[in-house]
């Protein structure tokens, strides 16, 4: 197929272990079943690998640029405006009671972050 | 086509936006009979080319009874008075759904409508239906739609492009007259050069993005696909706009777009003393050869028309691909952070004893497919303590680097640079679906354009004949910020020299 070379066998090519990609996946807040943990492992060290070449450019002394706007954006005015209601809010929401947002038990046995 | 407008209400259907809004203006024609003849050309062709997700009958009907009344009050007719516009599937509107291809999103409705739908249909715009992408607009196929993938209107067995597949297969198909897509990495420009038709990424901050479902903050635009290079201009004056509802829209983001572009000598041709260059890797082997031939044919259109044209380079654009993945995930992951199932969308069923980790990973898990989880994985990895230097940060520095060698070409007098959207034509369904650096790869002259929040747009360039069936083939135009019109008449010259497109299969 044409398009740029592939580098997949970059000598910097540092492919991603099996127990990396699953702690990637607990920051991500996914489940990986462990056919698909392998398939990602390969995919992603395959372009970790390519964006190594990164590591080929001088950069030094250059500045990150996080957004092509330097200049802050125009922020709105602090005032209060029409927002959406409540009753709006909760009825996006899966689950609802009355106008809250539902969600499972977050505190004491079983509840909260791991 | 006649002056006094197409024999048959079909005939519409391959009109100018501006040819339909002028014939609802004048009443030649009522947008009612307009809308009608592309929702029974839907009907008729969508069920094989799966370009649009929904399709809005009854709703596109009564807009357009609207303008129709409108226009026999004697009201002034707005400039996109009864033209049947399509939406990519990840600008909000306050009716239907928006899904963005994705199972977590298939019921979401979202309580209001993206700016830039609202600009279209404040301006009489008849709203068709949503057009299907890549999901969360990830990808370069729409192949990854949970919805199925859309296919090519020249060659049914291969991709339309991505992410805005849908918008560009309808546009090339006369579905609708013009549509809506966005452009993260190319997804309007590499769809639009694989359909043969026009796509507009506008500068950053020129388009509002309220409403528009975030990929990637920094680098997404939304813009048109359309017939001409004229519609799409046509369309950027309506679109283009500050809104204060999104702190990166420009404070003139609606200026310097009603400029004549007139020959810089009275008198001479169209184009003398603008100086074109031609990105030194535009010729190269890498490209398919009908990609090459584009190329030459079209800087040849520009000398002709009295442009200078020369070959410039972009030192840094092999790094372009590396930079862009890096960054574009990092956004996405932190962007779809908020599908956790709680607040709106999907949300899985828990097993007793299970808490609010579950509830995220499984919903989200069940949600997303596999290239959204992909990219959210790298986009995790490359923020992570210990990482974020060596990935994040780095990108960025290098972002800068490419954006500085873009203002420089610019910065010589160089007017518009000219390459490839894509290093080769439309690809066969399936050929790169399971080698996600493989279809990166085919980004390579997309991806710097958003990481310097530059204006760009796809024209026809030709035809590839290498294969069964003829294949359209793109090519690009870059310019400074702000500098939509200039492109325009640049693009102008290359359009109107590129060989006509043959009938497609969908007519």
């Amino acid at each position: 197929m044409p398009g740029p070379e592939r580098p997949d066998a970059a000598p910097d090519a540092q492919p991603l272990s099996l127990d990396e990609v699953h702690a990637v996946a607990r920051l991500a807040r996914l489940d990986l079943p462990a056919d698909r943990a392998e398939l990602f492992r390969h995919q992603l060290g395959a372009v970790i690998g390519y964006v190594n070449r990164l590591r080929a450019m001088n950069l030094e002394g250059v500045e990150p640029l996080a957004s092509p706007l330097e200049q802050p954006g125009s922020l709105a005015p602090d005032e209060p405006g029409p927002t959406l209601s409540p009753d709006t809010v909760a009825a996006l929401a899966p689950e609802r009671f009355e106008h809250f947002v539902k969600v499972p038990k977050v505190l004491g046995d079983a509840g909260g972050s791991a | 086509m006649t002056l006094g407008g197409p024999s048959s209400p079909a005939d519409w259907c391959a009109a100018s936006v501006s040819a339909i809004r002028d014939a609802v203006a004048s009443r030649r024609a009522t947008a009612l009979d307009i809308c009608d003849a592309f929702l029974a050309r839907i009907d008729a062709h969508n069920p094989r080319l799966n370009a649009f997700l929904q399709v809005f009958h009854d709703h596109a009907r009564t807009q357009a009874r609207a303008i129709d009344a409108a226009v026999a009050r004697g009201e002034p007719a707005p400039p996109l008075a009864g033209v049947p516009i399509a939406i990519k599937d990840n600008i909000a509107l306050d009716f239907g759904f928006t899904t963005c291809a994705s199972r977590l999103l298939e019921r979401y409705r979202s309580p209001f409508t993206a700016t830039a739908a609202r600009r279209l249909i404040d301006a009489g715009a008849v709203i068709l239906g949503k057009t299907n992408l890549d999901e969360f607009a990830m990808g370069s196929t729409t192949e990854h739609s949970a919805f199925g993938p859309t296919r090519n209107p020249w060659d049914e067995s291969r991709v339309p492009g991505g992410t805005s597949g849908g918008s560009a297969a309808a546009v090339t198909a006369g579905l609708c007259a013009a549509a809506l897509g966005s452009d993260t990495g190319g997804s309007i420009r590499q769809p639009a050069g694989w359909c043969g038709v026009v796509g507009l990424k506008p500068t950053y901050g020129r388009v509002s993005r309220f409403g528009l479902v975030a990929h990637a903050s920094s680098l997404d635009q939304i813009g048109p696909i359309t017939r001409t290079v004229g519609d799409a201009m046509h369309l950027l004056r309506v679109l283009a706009a500050h809104d204060p509802a999104d702190a990166t829209s420009l404070t003139d983001a609606g200026e310097r777009l009603n400029a004549i572009e007139s020959p810089a000598r009275p008198g001479s041709a169209s184009l003398a003393g603008r100086r074109i260059g031609i990105l030194r890797q535009s010729l190269d082997a890498t490209n398919a050869p009908s990609v090459r031939d584009a190329i030459e044919r079209a800087a040849e259109a520009l000398r002709r028309a009295g442009a200078t044209v020369a070959t410039i380079d972009l030192p840094s654009l092999d790094h372009a691909i590396a930079a862009y993945y890096i960054i574009a995930t990092a956004e996405a992951s932190s962007n779809l952070a908020r599908f956790d199932g709680v607040r709106f969308g999907r949300r899985a069923d828990l097993r007793p004893g299970e808490g609010l980790d579950a509830l995220y990973a499984r919903s989200r898990s069940e949600g997303l497919g596999p290239e959204v989880q992909r990219r959210i994985m790298l986009g995790t990895h490359v923020l992570r303590a210990g990482y974020a230097d060596a990935y994040y940060q780095t990108a960025l520095c290098a972002r800068r680097v490419i954006r500085d060698e873009y203002a420089a070409v610019f910065a010589t007098g160089c007017d518009a640079i000219l390459m490839p959207t894509s290093p080769a034509p439309a690809l066969r369904l399936g050929e790169v679906s399971g080698d996600p650096l493989a279809m990166y790869l085919q980004d390579l002259y997309t991806v710097g354009v958003n990481l310097a929040g530059l204006p760009a747009i796809a024209i026809p360039g030709g035809w590839d004949r290498a294969g069964e069936k003829p294949l359209p083939v793109g090519v690009q135009l870059v310019g400074p910020p702000l500098g939509e019109p200039r492109l325009a008449a640049i693009a102008r010259v290359i359009e109107a020299a590129t060989e006509p497109a043959p009938t497609p299969t969908a007519s």
